[in-house]
């Protein structure tokens, strides 16, 4: 699904230039329930949105469902994060005038889907995060955990491929953290491939698969207790 | 074209616009008030300019008025001083010497009269005129007619009098046309009744009676108090009028330079004062116009400019999602058209109420100031295009920005 060899990534300050992500080989299959782990700074975030099409690497190939990502137009990136990738941002990233139905509707708005169809399926997904009584609430009605379940099913609705969650959990407490992980987990039980960075050892050991930075590169990749279980 | 017709655009472009509450009344009223000021200020000059030509509407405005004063300059033996008139003769010799240039020459002498009418009376003017004074200043009449030639040759004794008098001197609903009217214990035949004029009127409130008749019964002999010219078309009328001028000073042994001998008016120089006012009042008009426009241009602009920045991270979040660049620009285009179209039409229909406002309360009645204030609508449309074009294209920039940065980036503004 996501194939990732000798990555780079540097980012200019200035006239030096800040080498972030030095030489990063990565393989993500169908369906795995990967995390990154590594302290701030650590090119985890710079990572994911090279792999969520966000930014772009300076060397290295990228490959994507088996496509390889290189010079890409702004309009085919637009529509290859439509249809394969769902984002799920540490600061939720909610429309703040719209419903939360409107902003789970809004990915299939892009898709071209009409909007009685498109508000069906968005509620579907509410009810399925546990927010139908809220859709029609404006996001600073709700609170983060709602508000991050909000921005899961606008992530899901779509149906993509991928699943990419820059810290998902971050600004949620324990118990809230605890139901976005169950959501998360349901997600790829249902064979969707997710991609969370984190830095909470708890958050990681639920996954089944976890990958350590530091300074740019890969220290170390191995399977979890939760994976051999299964 | 096929997102113009989607009911979900337009959800779209509804939702960002209840959103900026504040964005949405900034650009109205800004664009509104643009229009509104243009459309209030091309009608009012163009009112301004209607009253004008009224004003001047009825005149042959290539005319000069001549008469005599005294002079200021002593002159062949002839003190300073000296009071001297026209004459029938000056009136002969100028008509061949300045057949080329003078279209109508009319002779006018003038008195004040009481006018008497069975039992009522008043006091008017009484002038003998030629019927061509008709030619220079078009008189209205609300019964009969003008003076005419036969008139003039069999010393008639008619009148032509005006509205004023026949409300003063008949009964109401009498009707004036073949009665008899006595001025200075002459018995007159009322041939016309005129309405005074509603413009520029050098004759007031007076009674016409034939030259001829009035040369016999006031004896005037061969005396002219004052003639009125008429040029040709394409005549340099000041020119003629200082050879007129001249010549008369020639025919009279006045100094040719004594200023006071003769008084003239210059019909022509004092109509070409009021143009160059308005050609001055039209180019102000534009000049404000233009500049408001550009105003409102940069306001749109600086609008949207504030507007995308504010929205740069809704931008990433919907490029996230799948939004094309396009659908972005699209998004925001039609949402700075619909705005300013909106705003515009609401500008030109309240600029349109006042204009209709000022058009019944300032535009009605002879002595109107703007007369039917009116504005093209081309030059409307051409300026609310402009307006929408030169607006959208400024805040295009920016949403341009917004779309060929990584979304990563329109994401992390804050
Ligand atoms: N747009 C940018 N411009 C310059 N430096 C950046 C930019 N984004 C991230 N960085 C730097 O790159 C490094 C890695 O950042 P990031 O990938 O966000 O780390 P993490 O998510 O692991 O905390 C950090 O030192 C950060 O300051
Ligand atoms: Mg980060």
């Amino acid at each position: 699904m996501i194939k990732i060899e000798k990555l780079h990534k540097s980012y200019p300050i200035g006239k030096d230039s800040l080498h972030v992500l030095k030489g990063i080989d990565l393989h993500i299959k169908e369906g795995e329930f990967v995390s990154i782990m590594g302290s701030s700074g650590s090119g985890k975030s710079t990572l994911l949105n090279i792999v969520g099409l966000l930014d772009i690497h300076d060397e290295g190939n990228y490959f994507l469902n088996g496509q390889l990502i290189k010079d890409m137009n702004e309009k085919k990136a637009a529509t290859l994060r439509n249809k394969f990738l769902g984002f799920i941002f540490q600061s939720f990233n909610l429309i703040s005038y719209k419903t939360a139905l409107e902003n789970v509707a809004l990915p299939l708005y892009y898709k071209g889907m009409n909007r009685k169809q498109r508000l069906e399926i968005a509620l579907e997904y509410l009810d399925k995060v546990g927010l139908k009584d809220w859709a029609n609430h404006l996001p600073n009605e709700l609170s983060g955990g709602q508000k991050q379940r909000v921005a899961i099913a606008r992530a899901l609705v779509t149906k993509p491929k991928v699943v990419l969650a820059d810290e998902p959990t971050g600004a949620l407490d324990s118990t809230t953290t605890d139901s976005v992980m169950d959501l998360l987990k349901d997600i790829n039980n249902e064979g969707m491939t997710v991609f969370v960075i984190t830095h909470e050892e708890e958050v990681a050991e639920q996954t089944k698969r976890i990958v350590r930075l530091k300074d740019g590169v890969i220290i170390s990749d191995e399977y979890t207790n939760a994976a051999k279980s299964n | 074209m096929k997102f113009l017709f989607d009911s979900d655009t337009w959800q779209e472009i509804y939702g960002s616009i209840r959103k900026n509450k504040i964005r949405t009344a900034i650009t109205i009223i800004g664009v509104l008030w643009g229009i509104f000021l243009l459309v209030v200020l091309l009608g009012s000059a163009r009112g301004l300019e209607n009253s004008f030509n009224k004003l001047f509407g009825n005149f042959a405005t290539n005319s000069v008025f001549v008469w005599t004063q005294s002079t200021d300059k002593p002159f062949k033996g002839f003190q300073e001083g000296r009071r001297f008139t026209l004459t029938l003769n000056d009136i002969e010799l100028l008509t061949s010497e300045y057949a080329n240039e003078i279209r109508l020459l009319a002779p006018r002498n003038q008195t004040n009269n009481l006018i008497i009418k069975d039992f009522k009376s008043g006091s008017f003017n009484v002038s003998g005129d030629y019927p061509i004074v008709d030619q220079i200043q078009k008189k209205q009449l609300l019964y009969g007619r003008f003076l005419n030639e036969n008139d003039i040759l069999s010393n008639a004794k008619v009148a032509v009098i005006s509205e004023d008098m026949y409300k003063q001197l008949f009964d109401l609903d009498e009707f004036p046309i073949g009665q008899l009217v006595k001025i200075n214990s002459i018995n007159y035949k009322v041939i016309g009744v005129y309405k005074p004029s509603t413009s520029v009127d050098f004759d007031g409130d007076t009674a016409y009676i034939p030259f001829t008749t009035f040369k016999k019964v006031y004896n005037t002999a061969n005396r002219v108090d004052w003639m009125m010219i008429t040029a040709y078309e394409g005549v340099d009328i000041e020119q003629m009028e200082k050879d007129v001028l001249l010549t008369l000073k020639g025919l009279h042994k006045v100094h040719p330079e004594d200023e006071r001998a003769f008084g003239s008016v210059n019909l022509g120089k004092e109509i070409g004062k009021v143009t160059g006012f308005l050609t001055g009042m039209q180019f102000l008009t534009w000049f404000v116009g233009i500049a408001t426009l550009i105003a409102g241009v940069f306001a749109i602009g600086n609008i949207l400019l504030i507007t995308v920045k504010e929205r740069t991270q809704e931008i990433g979040i919907r490029r996230a999602l799948g939004a094309t660049p396009k659908s972005i620009r699209q998004q925001i285009i039609l949402e700075s058209v619909f705005l300013t179209t909106i705003a515009g039409m609401i500008g030109i229909i309240s600029g349109a109420s006042i204009l209709a406002l000022i058009d019944t309360f300032l535009g009605a009645g002879d002595d109107a100031v703007l007369i039917n204030p009116t504005v093209d609508i081309p030059i409307i449309i051409i300026a609310f295009t402009t307006l929408i074009v030169l607006g959208t294209l400024i805040g295009l920039i920016p949403a341009h920005m917004a779309t060929i940065v990584r979304p990563i980036e329109a994401l992390r503004e804050e």
